[in-house]
């Protein structure tokens, strides 16, 4: 589903490396876990996945179920599968949130050539999904990410994921703001969305997400590098060892 | 400036002078209000158009904009008015009252007289009432300093309007629409009053339909709000069109009394609308919205005078511009507090989102405070829209264009919604939408 190949990425304004020739190669149905140390690159792929303009890829392609995904607009990138779960979330004042659900379902799937949605249907669907997850309808009357908590912002993203059902979902520190009940039900939710034609990449710092979204394979990232691959034992030997044995290798 | 050096006419002031000696005699008035004409005429003649060296215009500079100044336009085609106000309102299924005034004079054949009469509101023609006693009172435009050129173009060519006069202490059930229409090309002066009695509660909207030509559209509001009344008044500023768009309200507030007014520009090439605010009673309240939208080479000017002479009145100022091309926005307010007017709270605010590089704001919000006991506080921001907003919009699969839209309605909308009057955020939301599909 996502290949991607010798990967180098700088900040666009100051030209500062970031990424410094990652490989990695994501198939349908499976589960990655990237972990890795505070300003390694994490959340740098994974708008260089989403699109955003203030990277620069100097070298290395990206492939989304064959296509170039680096010549794609941030849009068509959705319209194709492909989500990112922010780890900060952003609030956009005067956007109603049931306003942008529907606007943001309808725009990808008239991309798709698909049908725009009755409003009935986008009703069921919302409500649905807000109730799985424990997102009150109040919330969703309010202006998007406008004055949710920290945890409520995290449940926003997962339920834009459940409702765009994205081929690949990439969530980055989705857990972190998250109580120990909010934990489990986003799991929950992520979990809801595996399947044998979707894959996931989990960027986290904790073991804890791990028990709840059980990953094939688990990445440390360390200094715009993948250091290490493993299976899901690899998180556990880091949450007691630390990244100190990688972080070295790497150097 | 030194009124005994004649200055050299621009076309379009000959052009005026011109106008003035083939229409005056059609002009209606009494001997006094002729007069007022002559005078205003003659303010123009010794001046000229406001231009840029007049404090107030130095931004919108009137006189380098017009490059000529068409006849008055004639009398109105009844059937016509009729079919243009039907086909181009904007306002779908608004339950309103509606009052017309066509080519620059009312006309009650199309107004809803009998509705509003019932509910205590009565109309009266402008042009009749311009030569009855009247007369001077409504062309004199107090408060609004001695020498507004816009006012006195409008003075001297008024040919009427209407004056809404709602009894004390009746609240109209529906919006009223004052619509004003243009049924041949032809430049329109007209003078609306509209006054509330004690107590009394009035919706109004503002609507303009039609095509002026190359003529001026020059129309003064004056609004008289008794004790404990309350005003809303919607004013839409909404054409493509050459044709100077030249609006002023001239407001006076009793007391315990509330006015809030919305100026929506969107689409001409030179508007201003202006505005004159006076309390004259305690613990009163204004409101003032602007949203404007310009591009292309268009300026739009929103301008008000804010004065405090009487003590505990509150007054709240908030502004939204969006511009997209070589287009240039305009803002200056200025909060008047006079000595004695203690206990004033008055905050202003006017923020402009720049939708290109060439696109420009002149920002100038002034308090002028002789009270020590007031709160008052302005701000002005100028801004392009927030990539990080557009790009979290963008990774949802929503298009940029489509993504801007929404960050630009969501913009304008924080003035219309706390102005607050939901009857018709719906249209204006729709005018904003029209407006960014031309832009
Ligand atoms: N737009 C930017 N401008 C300047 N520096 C940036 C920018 N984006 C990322 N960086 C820098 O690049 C490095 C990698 O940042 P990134 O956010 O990808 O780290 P991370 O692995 O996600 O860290 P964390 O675990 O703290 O979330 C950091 O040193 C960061 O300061
Ligand atoms: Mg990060």
């Amino acid at each position: 589903m996502l290949e991607i190949k010798n990967l180098h990425a700088r900040i666009a304004e100051d030209e500062t490396e970031i990424l410094r020739g990652i490989d990695l190669t994501i198939n349908a149905g499976e589960v990655h876990a990237i972990m890795g140390p505070n300003g390694s690159g994490k959340s740098t792929l994974s708008y260089i996945l989403a699109g955003k303009d203030d990277y620069e890829v100097t070298e290395g392609e990206i492939l989304f179920n064959g296509e170039n995904l680096l010549e794609m607009e941030p849009d068509e990138r959705a319209a194709a599968g492909l989500f990112l779960a922010f780890q900060y979330p952003i609030e956009i004042p005067g956007v109603a949130t049931m306003e942008f659900l529907k606007t943001a379902m309808n725009a990808q799937r008239k991309a798709r050539g698909e049908d725009t949605l009755s409003i009935p249907d986008f009703m069921k669907r919302v409500k649905e999904a807000a109730g799985h997850l424990n997102v009150s309808m109040d919330m969703l009357k309010r202006p998007l990410n406008v004055g949710f908590s920290g945890g409520e912002k995290k449940r926003a993203e997962i339920l834009q994921m459940s409702l765009l059902e994205p081929k690949l979902c990439v969530l980055d520190e989705t857990d972190s703001g998250l109580d120990i009940d909010a934990l489990r039900i986003v799991s929950e939710g992520v979990n809801k969305l595996r399947g044998p034609d979707r894959a996931m990449v989990v960027i986290t710092h904790y073991q804890r997400l791990l028990d709840h979204i059980v990953p094939d394979v688990v990445h440390v990232l360390s200094k715009g590098r993948i250091v290490k691959t493993g299976d899901k034992d690899l998180a556990l030997e880091l949450e007691k060892n630390g990244y100190a044995d990688y972080i070295d290798t790497a150097a | 400036m030194n009124a005994s050096a004649p200055i050299k006419h621009t076309q379009a002031e000959s052009d005026l002078l011109e106008r003035f000696d083939s229409a005056k005699e059609g002009l209606s008035g009494s001997v006094a209000v002729k007069a007022l004409r002559e005078a205003a005429l003659g303010q123009i003649r010794d001046r000229g158009l406001p231009h840029r060296r007049v404090e107030e215009y130095k931004y919108s500079d009137l006189r380098a904009y017009m490059k000529s100044a068409a006849p008055l336009a004639g009398a109105a085609d009844e059937a016509a008015a009729r079919s243009l106000i039907e086909t181009q309102d904007g306002f779908g299924d608004l339950d309103r009252y509606r009052i017309v005034v066509a080519n620059g004079s009312y006309l009650a054949a199309l107004s809803d007289v009998e509705a509003l009469a019932s509910e205590g509101v009565t109309l009266t023609s402008v042009a009749e009432a311009l030569a009855g006693e009247m007369g001077t009172k409504l062309v004199a435009a107090p408060k609004t300093g001695p020498s507004d050129g816009v006012i006195a173009l409008n003075t001297a060519f008024l040919q009427g309007g209407v004056v809404i006069t709602v009894k004390s202490g009746v609240e109209v059930s529906k919006p009223v629409e004052l619509v004003q229409v243009a049924t041949a090309k032809g430049a329109q002066s007209v003078r609306n009053r509209v006054e509330l009695g004690e107590g009394a509660k009035l919706r109004l909207l503002e609507t303009f339909v039609g095509d002026t030509g190359e003529g001026e559209l020059n129309t003064v509001f004056d609004y008289e709000l008794a004790d404990k009344s309350a005003l809303a008044a919607t004013r839409l500023i909404v054409s493509k069109t050459d044709a100077a768009q030249l609006f002023t309200t001239i407001a006076t507030i009793g007391a315990e009394a509330e006015l809030k007014s919305l100026g929506f520009i969107a689409g001409p090439q030179f508007s201003r609308n202006q505005q004159f605010i006076n309390f004259t009673g305690e613990n009163s309240e204004a409101k003032i919205y602007g949203v404007t939208m310009a591009g292309g080479k268009s300026l739009a000017d929103q301008t008000l005078i804010v004065d405090h002479a009487v003590p505990h009145c509150n007054s709240r100022e908030f502004f939204k511009t969006v511009l997209d091309g070589e287009a240039k926005g305009v803002y200056q307010g200025r909060i008047n507090v006079a000595q004695h007017a203690q206990k004033t709270d008055g905050e202003m605010m006017t923020q402009a989102l720049l939708l290109s590089e060439d696109a420009e704001m002149a920002n100038k919000p002034e308090l002028e405070i002789f009270a020590d006991d007031v709160l008052c506080a302005h701000g002005a921001t100028s801004g392009q829209i927030d990539e990080d907003l557009l790009f979290y919009l963008r990774a949802r699969g929503i298009p940029e264009d489509e993504a801007k839209t929404l960050l630009v309605l969501a913009f304008l909308s924080e003035a219309i919604e706390e102005y607050g009057e939901d009857d018709v955020t719906e249209g204006l939301e729709a005018r904003v939408r029209d407006w960014l599909a031309d832009h």
